[in-house]
């Protein structure tokens, strides 16, 4: 139990902090961007400025104590301010409309990833000395030095332009009507490329971490004495070794769970797919700022909330961890 | 100590050829002004032929108006030289030729020249952001690992909540606001957001390193913090410096480039990262233009395998169980 209220302790620590950022980062920086903005966006009925001012926190009445706790207190109700190049939507109904793709991309494509990377990796180690696994992980430590977006360009040029087999932007077909079959199949359609893209620059990751710690955990006296018995080589493998050594695997899941999100990020900056990266890439060409901030901030939460479960799921694997706090 | 780490190093096939790969890299980086054909950022070139050269000899005597006295006697010679002057201006999106290797962009600069001089930036800002990282994340690590109770609590405290918190939109955010473009600016927010890894990694082994026993016989003989750290700790966590380092490194230039690309760069400074900027935003992906965008990527990719390789090498060598025996 302690584990669990040290985890729970530490995503709401987390969770402050990325808040705490995100109210500081603009008010540090020389020049107050800001009122810059405001001083751009000239043009604009009055009533409108004072509600930017109020979106921004700069009422300069206050000090900066009571902004922050006023803007605490707005973050905890869900209200991120109003997003400047779609004026006067609120962020929180744009972001509404993204969240869903996001989630459904980079959670398949992840959890995609994490499974082969990690079948991948079991095999590599076990035979570490054959050629095909000198090659896989080699190749992929190739293409994890790619540039995500790199790889997204690439295939948009090799499927999307020279075969032509694949779309090379959106999320669906807009000439399928929403919901049903076909709708479905589009979404599958329009989502492969950039699930590819994810998915196989992550691999790489996987396919080492798991290599490495079966490596560690195959070179333990107990494999040794499970070889001595004769064991069936089949189990040795994926009952004695993988499953030791997929626990360090989880947790290194987690961590780099928030690189890989950037990725995907990136990802869909390049297929203009429909989700939280390519508002983050509206976002910052168009300078709206809001926006910006409130997408760091949902990832933030996201990939924290993700963290936590991954907690939980050592938790309930790991005996040493489960037992530790009785 | 360094000495065999050294010699490990070299007769590691992959470390020899990440090294190699670099030190080619970091040539290319050096050589730039004479390996590049053209200038990176000109859409012309100049040529300048002497034609002629006449000498006109002359003298003149001039008398001082202020001082009879003195007589000023002033020898001039002119030349006169006629020369040609070609502008040239470079094609617009030319396709790659004898002339341009790789092309030229929707300005008409050339591609090859680019990507030389860009190795030169991307290189230098990788090595100055991984070696600020890995200096920032050493010196949190010593300290905590060293000193341990509440400055260790409080330094391993951020360093897992920023560990967590995603850092390319962070990166994204902070850069968006800098109003300040360039390379400088990039350097503090690669080297500030990627902190977190090699500090908890470096601080782990410190913390191993300290209870060992000759560590603890070196305080018992009542050495000075200082020289327990950098003479006893230090030396043995030098592979996991350099490990560090390289990975560090590895991500600065990918993290350049991705900022870069974004546009939250100076986009008029060359680099890999600018390229695919410009690459990007004149539709080269959609005009069939892989010679513009493929090779920032693959000098991006061939760099950090030399960094992945080194790395590989030192984990083989500093984790006898890896070793293929």
């Amino acid at each position: 139990m302690k584990y669990f209220f040290r985890k729970i302790g530490l995503l709401l620590f987390a969770l402050f902090v990325a808040m705490t950022l995100n109210f500081f980062i603009p008010r540090m920086m020389p020049g107050d961007p800001a009122r810059e903005l405001i001083d751009r966006m000239q043009g604009i009925p009055p009533e409108a400025m004072e509600s930017i001012r109020i979106a921004f926190g700069l009422d300069t009445k206050d000090t900066l104590i009571v902004q922050y706790g006023k803007y605490l207190l707005n973050v905890l109700k869900g209200e991120l301010g109003i997003s400047l190049s779609r004026f006067p939507t609120p962020v929180r109904d744009v972001l509404k409309i993204a969240i869903p793709w996001t989630l459904g991309l980079m959670g398949f494509a992840t959890i995609l990833s994490f499974f082969i990377g990690t079948i991948l990796g079991i095999g590599a180690a076990w035979s570490r000395n054959k050629r095909w696994a000198t090659l896989t992980v080699g190749t992929f430590i190739f293409i994890r030095s790619f540039p995500y977006f790199w790889l997204g360009l690439l295939f948009i040029y090799f499927f999307g332009f020279r075969l032509q087999v694949f779309p090379i932007g959106n999320a669906y077909s807009f000439y399928v009507q929403k919901g049903g079959w076909d709708y479905f199949l589009s979404v599958l359609y329009h989502g492969f490329l950039p699930a590819l893209t994810i998915t196989v620059s992550s691999l790489g990751g996987w396919i080492l971490t798991m290599r490495n710690n079966m490596i560690n955990v195959l070179a333990e006296d107990y494999i040794t004495v499970a070889l001595a018995k004769g064991l069936p080589l089949r189990r040795i493998k994926n009952l004695y070794a993988a499953k030791n050594a997929m626990l360090p695997s989880i947790t290194s899941f987690a961590m780099s769970l928030g690189f890989v999100v950037g990725g995907g990020l990136l990802t869909e900056m390049v297929f203009a797919y429909p989700g939280v990266g390519l508002m983050l890439w509206q976002a910052v060409q168009a300078k709206d700022y809001a926006m910006m901030q409130a997408i760091f901030l949902f990832i933030s939460v996201a990939v924290l909330i993700a963290n936590f479960l991954a907690d939980l799921a050592i938790l309930l694997l790991d005996p040493r961890v489960r037992d530790s706090g009785r | 100590m360094f000495k065999d780490i050294g010699k490990l190093f070299l007769g590691n096939k992959k470390a020899l050829f990440g090294l190699l790969l670099l030190l080619f890299f970091a040539l290319v980086g050096l050589l730039a002004p004479v390996i590049a054909p053209y200038d990176p950022k000109s859409n012309r070139v100049e040529t300048i032929t002497v034609l002629s050269e006449e000498r006109d000899r002359s003298r003149t005597i001039s008398r001082e108006d202020l001082d009879p006295s003195t007589e000023k006697k002033v020898y001039s010679q002119s030349v006169t030289t006629t020369y040609e002057r070609i502008t040239k201006k470079l094609p617009l999106k030319g396709k790659p030729s004898s002339a341009h290797l790789l092309g030229t962009t929707h300005s008409g600069q050339d591609i090859f020249s680019q990507l030389i001089w860009g190795t030169r930036v991307s290189l230098t800002v990788g090595l100055v952001t991984g070696l600020f990282t890995t200096v920032l994340s050493l010196c949190l690590a010593l300290i905590a690992g060293y000193f341990g109770g509440l400055v260790d609590d409080v330094i391993s405290l951020f360093t897992n909540v920023f560990l967590v918190i995603p850092s390319l939109p962070l990166m994204i955010v902070i850069a968006a606001y800098v109003t300040v473009r360039g390379v400088i600016p990039i350097i503090l927010i690669l080297g500030l957001t990627s902190w977190p890894w090699p500090t908890r990694v470096l601080r782990s082994q410190v913390v191993s390193l300290k209870n060992r026993d000759f560590v603890r016989v070196s305080k018992s003989l009542g050495e000075k913090p200082s020289y327990v750290v950098f003479r006893e700790i230090l030396p043995n966590m030098i592979s996991l410096v350099m490990a560090s380092f390289f990975s560090s490194t590895m991500a600065a230039i990918i993290g350049e480039a991705t900022l870069e690309f974004i546009g939250l760069g100076n986009v008029s400074v060359v680099s890999w990262g600018t390229m695919l900027y410009w690459a990007q935003a004149n539709g080269a992906l959609l005009a069939g233009f892989w010679w513009w965008f493929l090779p920032p990527g693959i000098c991006i990719a061939l760099i950090g395998t030399s960094f992945a390789l080194m790395n590989f090498a030192i984990d083989e060598i500093s984790n006898p169980k890896l070793r293929k025996r």
